[in-house]
C-alpha cells in the first residue's frame, strides 16, 4: 500500500490509529476484564442461586433427609412436612400438560417448516411467538376465570361420563386438570418455536433430493426431516417439559392447592413451584422456610437437569449439521 | 436486439428438429420474487442424447434445470410463465401432479445429498419405496444399480453403512444411482462434479456416456471442457438468456453468436 | 404409471391431504387460546378501566391502580439499568474472546441459568438482599427481575455479535484497530438493532414476572417512598386480586391485565418490526 492510499481508503484510520496507539495493551486489557467479569457475574448468580437455596432448605434437610420426598404429610400449623404430593402434582400436571402440548406443538412446527402455505407461515410463526410473551399471571388470571368454570360446567361432567380413575370426583374446574391445559398452552410456544428451528435446520438439499425422487411434501417430513431431526425435536419435548415443570403462577392460579396425591384429573393438586409461591411469602417458623427451600432445590435440580440434557441435544443436532455441510460450497 | 436473438435460435435449432425431442421448453421464463431469473427459453432436448448447459454463474442454467422437473416453485417466492412439454405434453397444466413429473424426470444436485439417515441399500430403494413399489428382488435391483453407476465393488460389503459416510464421489454415484433405481426417462444433474475431485469427476462423465442410451440427459456445468467432453448437444446460456442452441461441436468450434465465441474462448465468465 | 403404483400414490397423495389438514388444525388449536385470551382480557378489561386506575393508589377508595403501575414501571426500569449493560458486556466477550474456557463455562451457565425457575431466583434474592437488610424492597425486586434479564441479553448478544462476520473484524484490526475498539465500534454497532430488538424482548418478558417478585418487591398498597420500601406491582396485583373472592377485585385485575398485556404485546410487536425492517433494507 502506498503512503497516500492510506487516508483515501479511510478517512478516520489516522485519528483511531493515534488514540489506539497510545492506548493499545492497556484498553485492550481494561475490556477483556470488564468483559470477563461480566460473564463472570452470570456464573456467580447461577452458583449463589444454588448456593442459597441449599443454605435455606439445610435445616430442612438436616431435620428430615431423604424422607423428606417419600411422604405427602405437609402441616405448618404442626411443622411437619414432606413434598410427596407436590412432586406428584408436579410430574401429572407436566405429563398430561406434555401430553397435550407435544401433538399440537409438532404439529404447528410442521407447518411452519413444510406443510402449511407459505404466506401463512411467517404471521403463524410470529403469532405463536406472541403466545410465549403473555405473562403467566394473566394465564393464571384467564384460566382461573374463564378456564375453570367451563372445565366445571361442562368439560369435566363430559370426561366423567368416560370414567376410568383419571376422571373421578366431582368436576371442580381448578385442579391437576385445569393446570395441565393451561401448562400446555404455555409450554406449546416453546415446543413449537424450538422444533420449528430444528426442522428448519434440516438441510434443504435433503429435502429436494427427496422431492425430485417424486416425494410429496409428507413423504419428505416423515422419510427425510423428522429422522435426521429427532434428536433436537426430543430435545424441544425436554425443553418444553423444563418449563412445565418450573411454571409457576399460572399453575398457582388454578392448581387448588392441596397437598394430595389423587390419580384423579379433577381433584385439586399442588405442585413444588406454586407452594413455593403461595406459602414462602407467608413463612414463619425457621423450618417451614427451610421446608419450602428443600422443595425448591429439587425443583432447581430437575430443571437444571431437564435443560442441560434438552441443550446438549438440540445443540449436538447443530453440530452435527456444521459436519455434514462442507465449507466453500455455495 | 430480441429479434435477432431469436432468428439465431431458431436458425439453430432448426437442423436438429429431424431428431426426437423428449422435452421442449417454450418461451419459458422464471422468477425468484421480483428477480426475473430466466427470459422466454425455448430450446427442445433431444430423447436419449446428452445436452449440455453451460454459462458464467448466475446465468439461469441452474434455474433452468429446476423448471423442467418443476423443481424451481420448491423455492419461496419462485414462479414461472411459459411451457415444458414433456413428450409432447404440458408439465405445467393446472391437472399436472409435480409428483408424477418428477418421477419421470429424475435430479441430481450439485452437492452429493444421499439422506444421511439411511443406508447405502435403502438410499438406493428411496426413490422406488416413495413410489409404493416393491422390486420382486431387491438385492438383485440394488446390485444392479450400484453396478450401472460403477459403485457396486467398491460398497458390496457396506451396503448398510450409512450413505454419508462414503466419500464425495461416492456419493454422488449412489445419488445417480438413488435417482436411476426408479427408471426416470430424463435425467437431470445440475453441476455433478462441481464439488468432487478430478478422478471422481472422470468417473462420474464416463458414467454420463454410458448413460446415454438409455435415458435423456441434461447436464448443467460451469466447465466448458465437461461440457465439449460430455455433450451431443450444447446450450449457451447468459444474463438468463439462451444466446445459442447447437450440436455440441458446432458451438466449440464455429459458434455463430459474439458473446458464446468470447465465452468458450475465456474472454468473460 | 402401472396400477399398483397409481393406487399407493393415490394413498400417498391421501395422506400427505390429511397430514396438511392435521397441521392445520394444530395451528387452530394453538392459537384459539390466544384469540381467546386477547379477547377476554380487551372486553372486561376495557370494561373495568377508568381514569382513576391510573390516578389513585390501590389503598385508596375507588378503583385504582397508580401505584403498582409506577411500582412495574419502577422495577423494569431499575432492573434494565443493572441487566442490560451487563448483559451486553458480558455477550461482547463471549462472542469476542469465545474459545476461552471462560467464555464455554458462562454460556453453558447461561443456557441453565435461562431454564431455571424465576420463582428460585426470588428465593435467592430474597436470601442474599431481602434477610440482609431485612426488608421487602423494590431495589430486591429489581435485582430479581435484573437476573432473569441477564441470561436473555447475554445469549441475544452472544448470538447477534458472533454473527457479525470475521471479515469485518479483520477489516478493522488491519485499520490498526485494538480489539476492544474493534469490538465496540465495528461489532456492537453493526449488530445493535438486532441486540437492541432482543433486549426490547428482555424487558417485555421481565413486565410480566410476578413469580420472583413475591418475596422480593412484596406489595404496598400506596406509592413506595424510597427504593428500599416494598412496591406494588401490576404483576402482583393481580395474582393477589385473582386469589381472592371479591367481584370488584377481580374486574380491577381484569384491567391490570389489560395494562400488562397491552405494554406486552406493543414491547414485542415493536422489537419484530424493527428487526424485520433492518432484514427488508
Amino acid at each position: 500500500m502506498t503512503p497516500s492510499a492510506l487516508p483515501s481508503s479511510s478517512r478516520e484510520a489516522p485519528r483511531a490509529l493515534r488514540i489506539t496507539d497510545a492506548a493499545r495493551g492497556s484498553g485492550d486489557r481494561v475490556f477483556g476484564a470488564v468483559g470477563a467479569v461480566a460473564a463472570g457475574f452470570l456464573g456467580l448468580v447461577l452458583v449463589t442461586v444454588a448456593v442459597c437455596v441449599v443454605h435455606l432448605a439445610w435445616p430442612s434437610i438436616r431435620e428430615t433427609g431423604l424422607s423428606f420426598f417419600g411422604t405427602s404429610a405437609w402441616d405448618p400449623a404442626r411443622d411437619v412436612y414432606g413434598a410427596l404430593a407436590f412432586v406428584w402434582g408436579t410430574a401429572m400436571t407436566s405429563v398430561v400438560a406434555l401430553c397435550l402440548a407435544v401433538p399440537i406443538g409438532l404439529g404447528v412446527a410442521v407447518f411452519l417448516t413444510d406443510l402449511g402455505p407459505r404466506p401463512l407461515r411467517r404471521p403463524v410463526s410470529s403469532l405463536v411467538e406472541l403466545l410465549a410473551a403473555i405473562p403467566s399471571v394473566v394465564y393464571g388470571l384467564w384460566a382461573a376465570f374463564v378456564v375453570a368454570p367451563l372445565l366445571r360446567s361442562s368439560i369435566e361432567p363430559a370426561l366423567a361420563a368416560i370414567g376410568g380413575p383419571l376422571f373421578r370426583g366431582p368436576p371442580m374446574g381448578v385442579g391437576i386438570l385445569c393446570a395441565s391445559i393451561v401448562l400446555a398452552i404455555m409450554v406449546l410456544p416453546t415446543i413449537a418455536t424450538v422444533s420449528r428451528d430444528v426442522l428448519a435446520a434440516v438441510p434443504s438439499e435433503l429435502r429436494e433430493g427427496a422431492l425430485a425422487l417424486g416425494a410429496t411434501s409428507w413423504d419428505v417430513v416423515r422419510l427425510v426431516v423428522v429422522p435426521h431431526a429427532r434428536r433436537g425435536l426430543f430435545g424441544a419435548v425436554l425443553l418444553g417439559f423444563g418449563r412445565a415443570v418450573g411454571e409457576t403462577i399460572a399453575v398457582a392460579t388454578v392448581i387448588g392447592s392441596r397437598a394430595d396425591v389423587s390419580l384423579s384429573l379433577f381433584a385439586p393438586g399442588y405442585t413444588m413451584s406454586s407452594v413455593i409461591a403461595n406459602e414462602f411469602p407467608s413463612a414463619t417458623s425457621d423450618l417451614h422456610v427451610a421446608a419450602l427451600a428443600e422443595v425448591g432445590l429439587l425443583l432447581f435440580v430437575v430443571t437444571v437437569a431437564f435443560n442441560v440434557a434438552a441443550r446438549l441435544l438440540v445443540r449436538g443436532e447443530r453440530y452435527g449439521r456444521a459436519l455434514t455441510v462442507p465449507a466453500g460450497n455455495r | 436486439m430480441t429479434e435477432s436473438i431469436d432468428s439465431i435460435r431458431l436458425r439453430a435449432a432448426r437442423p436438429l428438429e429431424a431428431e426426437p425431442v423428449k422435452m421442449r421448453a417454450t418461451s419459458l421464463s422464471a422468477w425468484f420474487g421480483d428477480k426475473r431469473a430466466l427470459s422466454n427459453i425455448s430450446m427442445p432436448l433431444v430423447e436419449r442424447k446428452v445436452t449440455a448447459v453451460i454459462g458464467p454463474s448466475g446465468c439461469g442454467k441452474s434455474t433452468f434445470i429446476r423448471c423442467l422437473n418443476r423443481m424451481h416453485e420448491v423455492v419461496a417466492g419462485a414462479r414461472v410463465s411459459g411451457d415444458v412439454l414433456l413428450d409432447g405434453k404440458s408439465i405445467y397444466a393446472p391437472d399436472v401432479d409435480p409428483v408424477r413429473v418428477r418421477r419421470r424426470v429424475g435430479m441430481v444436485f450439485q452437492k452429493p445429498n444421499p439422506f444421511p439417515t439411511m443406508s447405502i441399500r435403502d438410499n438406493v430403494l428411496a426413490g422406488l419405496r416413495l413410489s409404493g413399489i416393491e422390486p420382486p428382488d431387491e438385492d438383485a435391483l440394488v446390485e444392479e444399480v450400484l453396478g450401472r453407476v460403477a459403485l457396486w465393488d467398491e460398497v458390496k460389503d457396506s451396503l448398510d453403512r450409512p450413505g454419508g459416510e462414503l466419500s464425495g464421489g461416492q456419493q454422488q454415484r449412489l445419488c445417480i444411482a438413488r435417482c436411476l433405481a426408479l427408471e426416470p426417462e430424463v435425467v437431470l444433474m445440475d453441476e455433478p462434479c462441481s464439488s468432487l475431485d478430478p478422478v471422481a469427476t472422470a468417473k462420474i462423465e464416463e458414467l454420463i456416456h454410458d448413460l446415454r442410451d438409455r435415458y435423456t440427459i441434461v447436464v448443467v456445468t460451469h466447465s466448458m471442457q465437461q461440457a465439449a467432453r460430455v455433450s451431443d448437444y450444447t446450450a449457451f446460456f447468459y444474463l438468463g438468456e439462451l444466446v445459442e442452441y447447437d450440436h455440441a461441436d458446432v458451438i466449440f468450434t464455429k459458434p455463430s453468436d459474439p458473446r458464446t465465441e468470447d465465452y468458450i474462448t475465456g474472454r468473460f465468465g | 404409471m402401472t396400477p399398483g403404483i397409481e393406487s399407493a400414490y393415490a394413498k400417498r397423495k391421501i395422506a400427505a391431504r390429511a397430514a396438511t389438514v392435521a397441521s392445520s388444525a394444530a395451528v387452530v388449536l394453538a392459537l384459539a387460546p390466544l384469540v381467546a385470551i386477547f379477547l377476554h382480557v380487551a372486553v372486561r378489561g376495557v370494561r373495568a378501566l377508568s381514569v382513576s386506575f391510573f390516578t389513585e393508589p390501590v389503598g385508596a377508595r375507588g378503583a385504582g391502580m397508580a401505584n403498582a403501575v409506577f411500582g412495574t414501571i419502577q422495577l423494569v426500569l431499575l432492573a434494565s439499568a443493572m441487566g442490560i449493560p451487563l448483559g451486553i458486556a458480558g455477550g461482547l466477550y463471549l462472542s469476542e474472546c469465545r474459545h476461552t474456557r471462560l467464555a464455554r463455562a458462562v454460556r453453558f451457565c447461561a443456557d441453565v441459568l435461562a431454564g431455571v425457575p424465576s420463582i428460585l431466583v426470588g428465593v435467592a434474592v430474597y436470601a442474599v438482599v431481602v434477610v440482609r437488610m431485612k426488608q421487602f424492597s423494590a431495589f430486591a425486586g429489581a435485582a430479581a427481575l435484573a437476573i432473569v434479564m441477564l441470561p436473555l441479553v447475554v445469549r441475544t448478544t452472544d448470538v447477534l455479535a458472533r454473527a457479525v462476520p470475521d471479515s469485518l473484524r479483520e477489516a478493522a484490526l488491519a485499520l490498526g484497530a485494538t480489539r476492544w475498539r474493534t469490538a465496540i465500534f465495528v461489532v456492537l454497532r453493526t449488530a445493535a438493532p438486532g441486540i437492541r430488538s432482543g433486549c426490547m424482548l428482555a424487558v417485555a418478558r421481565v413486565c410480566g414476572e410476578t413469580a420472583p417478585l413475591l418475596f422480593t418487591a412484596y406489595n404496598n398498597r400506596f406509592f413506595n417512598d424510597s427504593l428500599f420500601d416494598p412496591t406494588s406491582t401490576l404483576q402482583v396485583q393481580i395474582f393477589t386480586y385473582t386469589m381472592t373472592p371479591n367481584e370488584d377485585w377481580h374486574a380491577q385485575a381484569w384491567a391490570a391485565a389489560l395494562v400488562l398485556v397491552a405494554i406486552v404485546v406493543v414491547l414485542d410487536v415493536l422489537a419484530r418490526r424493527l428487526v424485520e425492517r433492518k432484514e427488508v433494507a
